[in-house]
């Protein structure tokens, strides 16, 4: 079964908030996780989202499409990230997503793929 | 007719029809003792535990229609098991389109009866009820999935029993069935690591089983049997677990009191029980399982207590008297450990009996 754990978690917003050496730790951590995840041929994608500040988000508001700046919802914590994995069950699922890196941070949801698009066909 | 007979049915040919009566027993014995083993079985592969009742349901109905004419096979457990699966695999075949259409019988029993070895039916019982503890399930509802899938208890008795309306209880359960296939639950005894999270559910629903009074509901029996059955397979299958030991003691030590509980259809209360009713067999086989629990030295959980005082209570058949103080020791343990109603009623009504009284 497809799952995608769903990375949530705080941004650190202003300059200096982490230093350096945290920074580089968290991604350390975050290169072991993916290559774990690599290694044991689970892993299908995996992408860390930049920050919200970068985000732009398409509201359908009546027969107008609005572009507007910012995230779609408000929350303290952010979708930061997910990884796709390929495994046979949730208890597996739950194995990997407890081992993410921020679940320190934040909390990690697990989700199955209900289908996926590959080779020009939905697939379940 | 002849051709819609399976294999390795008995009672076919010659043998006159067995009548409607016959066969209605035969499938209702069948259900109150299959029942959960069969859905365990069916729901293992895809975790579809509704498509699971579903085919069940329509084993059953077939049953009845083809047992009135073939008679009553020789293992009927297996039977339905087969028709089952066939009809699971239809349905698993046209999905999405889930169609209610009878099956046609020709087809059905186009496969091979006979070959099926009763015996070797595997019991995945266990695995059906981690399951249904998982913690992706609602907790509220975990305990009611596995009396109602395990144990083939109506979910409006379950909601009786729970004290919810029974349109309420059948949503969550029908909610909870879904939520095991579309999250991916596996059927499977969790690791170490997992177990102490989802064990107390499981222990709690077999307690459950034996404890709420089903006895009184119709077509309801045997679940006393089934819930000791399954508390040692989990004892066992865990090996090193003292709270599983103590419920199987519990189960064993409170089934033997079972002969003295009525005489002559009346409710005779513990105290006033032959203890020469007793059943011996089952008190040495709790007290086995109880020192079984005692021995691995942990401290001592709710089912533990609970059998240690049921082991004082037979006690009774050896020595002729009840031990009071330990009773109550073990009472306010229990009440320490399990503030439950009924350990506090049951340590007052101890406590204000003299201890004469308990002296025969």
């Amino acid at each position: 079964m497809r799952y995608t754990i769903l990375l949530h978690y705080p941004e650190m917003m202003a300059q200096g908030e982490l230093d350096q050496a945290a920074i580089e730790q968290g991604q350390a951590a975050f290169t072991r996780y993916a290559t774990d995840l690599d290694s044991a041929g689970v892993l299908i994608s995996a992408e860390v989202l930049a920050p919200t500040s970068a985000t732009t988000t398409l509201v359908s508001v009546g027969e107008e499409l609005r572009i507007q700046d910012g995230p779609f919802a408000d929350t303290k914590e952010k979708l930061g990230g997910i990884f796709v994995i390929d495994v046979g069950d949730l208890d597996a699922a739950l194995g990997w997503a407890k081992q993410a890196p921020s679940v320190q941070w934040g909390p990690i949801e697990v989700r199955p793929t209900g289908t996926y698009y590959e080779n020009g066909a939905w697939t379940s | 007719m002849d051709e819609l007979i399976p294999e390795g049915t008995e009672g076919a040919g010659e043998t006159a029809a067995p009548s409607s009566l016959e066969v209605r027993a035969a499938a209702e014995r069948a259900a109150r003792t299959s029942y959960g083993r069969l859905v365990a079985l069916l729901a293992a592969q895809s975790r579809d535990i509704l498509l699971a009742e579903d085919a069940l349901a329509d084993a059953f109905e077939q049953a009845l229609r083809t047992w009135a004419v073939a008679g009553v096979p020789a293992n009927p457990e297996a039977w339905l098991l087969t028709v089952a699966r066939h009809r699971q695999l239809d349905v698993l075949r046209s999905a999405p389109v889930r169609t209610s259409a009878p099956l046609e019988e020709g087809k059905t029993m186009a496969f091979d009866l006979g070959a099926i070895d009763a015996d070797a039916i595997p019991d995945k019982r266990l695995e059906l009820l981690f399951a249904c503890a998982h913690p992706a399930i609602a907790a509220d509802v975990r305990i009611p999935l596995m009396l109602h899938t395990v144990f083939g208890i109506e979910a409006a008795s379950i909601a009786d029993a729970f004290g919810i309306p029974a349109s309420t209880m059948a949503q969550r359960l029908v909610r909870a069935k879904r939520r095991v296939r579309a999250t991916g639950i596996s059927f499977a005894v969790p690791t170490r690591a997992d177990m102490p999270q989802r064990l107390g559910f499981v222990l709690e629903a077999i307690y459950g089983v034996y404890t709420i009074d089903w006895e009184s509901l119709p077509g309801i029996d045997g679940l006393a049997a089934e819930s000791l059955y399954l508390a040692v397979t989990v004892a066992a299958l865990l090996e090193t677990e003292p709270e599983a030991w103590g419920l199987a003691a519990l189960l064993a030590l409170s089934s033997a009191r079972a002969p003295a509980r009525f005489v002559d259809g009346a409710f005779v209360p513990f105290d006033q029980q032959d203890p020469r009713r007793w059943d011996a067999t089952l008190i040495r086989e709790g007290e086995a399982y109880l020192r079984r629990a005692h021995g691995m030295g942990q401290p001592l959980g709710r089912f533990q207590l609970e059998a240690a005082i049921q082991s004082v209570h037979c006690d009774r058949r050896r020595t002729g008297s009840t031990d009071r103080e330990a009773l109550l020791r073990l009472y306010r343990a229990l009440v320490s450990v399990a503030p439950t109603e009924g350990a506090r009623r049951a340590l007052e009504a101890v406590e204000a009996t003299p201890s004469d009284l308990l002296q025969e």
